[in-house]
């Protein structure tokens, strides 16, 4: 069985490491939160300028001057700070932030990363997605493994715009888990009953398959 | 320097057609909505606008969309706003898109007197296409150049009538670093105080980067995603 999104944040939270700051991109990225082990402590950045994002505010208590980056809604957690947008950015391009989850449109094999725009269609920005893969110590790209017409999303080279180059160090896909090595993805893990054939199928990429691919546990 | 003008029809005397204008915000936070609804008054026209979000159909800068006011636009992210939309797509807006974080340092590069900078931000993507990029201890980054308005308009919390600024929450980000890019800076307060009433360590923005200040009127604040949790 290919894994849902929740199963998908649920498995990069396990990537999660005591003390770590983290940025979480919109969409399936933001349910990683939800999936924090109870026994470590993780800070998440916001970039339009929190550190130290807490839940979604009960109802009647929004406050309109205290939102994330996608424009939602949230609360503070005690310990919190609040900066403009440059010195959100410096954090970033510094490497304070440890680890950046994001999703994509296409990788590539050797790590280059689309997410911002499609050709012909209405482009909407790239908003902080370029700084992000283009300084982050570590990103992991979450998404579909194939798009709605069955094509895989992981290529030997990118079809659109790129966001980064060579940048993306692991994928989380609803199919497995994969590390970009010089010599392509490497197959670390694949979601429970799904074969290493039906992976090898959808993958355009150059792709390494190990002796023992473990399944993965949710 | 008491720096209060009466209000924003009154704050944007000297803004001319065809002008730069830095507008604070991040999406519908941190807005300055009583200037923008005076530049939609006062027909003002031609104008480039550096901001980071073009606001939605009916608020924000997309007011001034809507009344075809804005030639050109520099944002980071604009996908919430379908006038726009039709705009950009049939020719009529020009639209500069620019990653966030390069966009903010931009700005507070114009404010600092720093011409250009190295960023690796947009580094073999279509973004640098045409700018001069340059290895630095292994690394290859892309030179991007300072912005600068002719004026920015910037909404804070609270000022006092030296124009010192104090921000709330989130409604900060851009506010700070358009404040000190423009030639001419209007800060829009939801509270105007006297010198000293705000301890100058709690200061956010100094007031020499203001130029005009008043006490704004009728905020609005839309809220764009209400997410809200249940109580146990």
């Amino acid at each position: 069985m290919a894994l849902d999104k929740n199963q998908i944040a649920k498995r990069i939270a396990r990537e999660l490491q005591d003390g770590y700051y983290v940025n979480l991109g919109i969409g399936i990225p933001t349910l990683v939160a939800n999936h924090i082990p109870p026994d470590i402590t993780v800070t998440l950045q916001s970039e339009n300028g929190l550190l130290g994002m807490g839940p979604f505010p009960f109802e009647g208590e929004e406050d309109a001057d205290l939102i994330n980056a996608g424009k939602q809604t949230v609360t503070l957690l005690p310990g919190s700070a609040i900066f403009d947008s440059a010195t959100s950015f410096a954090m970033i391009r510094a490497q304070k932030v440890n680890l950046t989850v994001l999703g994509a449109m296409e990788v590539s094999d050797n790590g280059d990363i689309a997410s911002w725009k499609i050709p012909g269609k209405m482009v909407k920005g790239m908003g902080g997605a370029m700084d992000l893969v283009a300084s982050a110590q570590n990103i992991i790209v979450c998404m579909m493994h194939t798009n709605k017409h069955g094509d895989s999303k992981l290529l030997k080279k990118c079809s659109l715009p790129l966001t980064g180059v060579g940048c993306v160090k692991r994928i989380i896909t609803d199919l497995g888990m994969f590390e970009v090595t010089p010599e392509g993805f490497k197959l670390t893990e694949r979601a429970p009953g799904v074969s290493v054939e039906e992976i090898q199928k959808k993958t355009e990429g150059r792709l390494v398959v190990p002796d023992d691919v473990k399944e993965m546990v949710i | 320097m008491d720096k209060r003008v009466t209000d924003a029809d009154a704050a944007l005397k000297g803004l001319k057609d065809g002008m730069t204008l830095m507008v604070g915000g991040f999406g519908l936070c941190g807005i300055p909505e009583n200037l923008i609804a005076a530049l939609a008054r006062s027909g003002v026209k031609d104008l480039t606008c550096i901001s980071n979000n073009a606001g939605v159909d009916d608020f924000g800068l997309g007011l001034l969309l809507k009344s075809k006011q804005i030639k050109k636009m520099i944002a980071s992210y604009v996908g919430e706003n379908a006038e726009f939309e039709r705009q950009m797509l049939s020719g009529e807006l020009e639209v500069d898109l620019v990653p966030q974080g390069n966009l903010a340092e931009r700005c507070r590069a114009g404010g600092a007197g720093i011409p250009a900078f190295f960023t690796p931000a947009g580094y073999g993507t279509e973004v640098a296409e045409g700018k001069e990029t340059r290895e630095f201890d292994g690394k290859m980054y892309v030179m991007e150049r300072w912005l600068r308005a002719d004026y920015s308009l910037v909404k804070a919390w609270k000022g006092d009538t030296n124009g010192n600024l104090v921000y709330n929450r989130t409604a900060r980000n851009f506010n700070p670093l358009m404040a000190m890019a423009g030639t001419i800076t209007i800060a829009e307060v939801e509270h105007l105080v006297e010198p000293g009433e705000i301890d100058p360590d709690h200061v956010h923005t100094p007031g020499i980067f203001v130029h005009r200040i008043f006490q704004g009127k009728n905020y609005e604040k839309r809220i764009e995603q209400r997410t809200v949790r249940q109580r146990a």
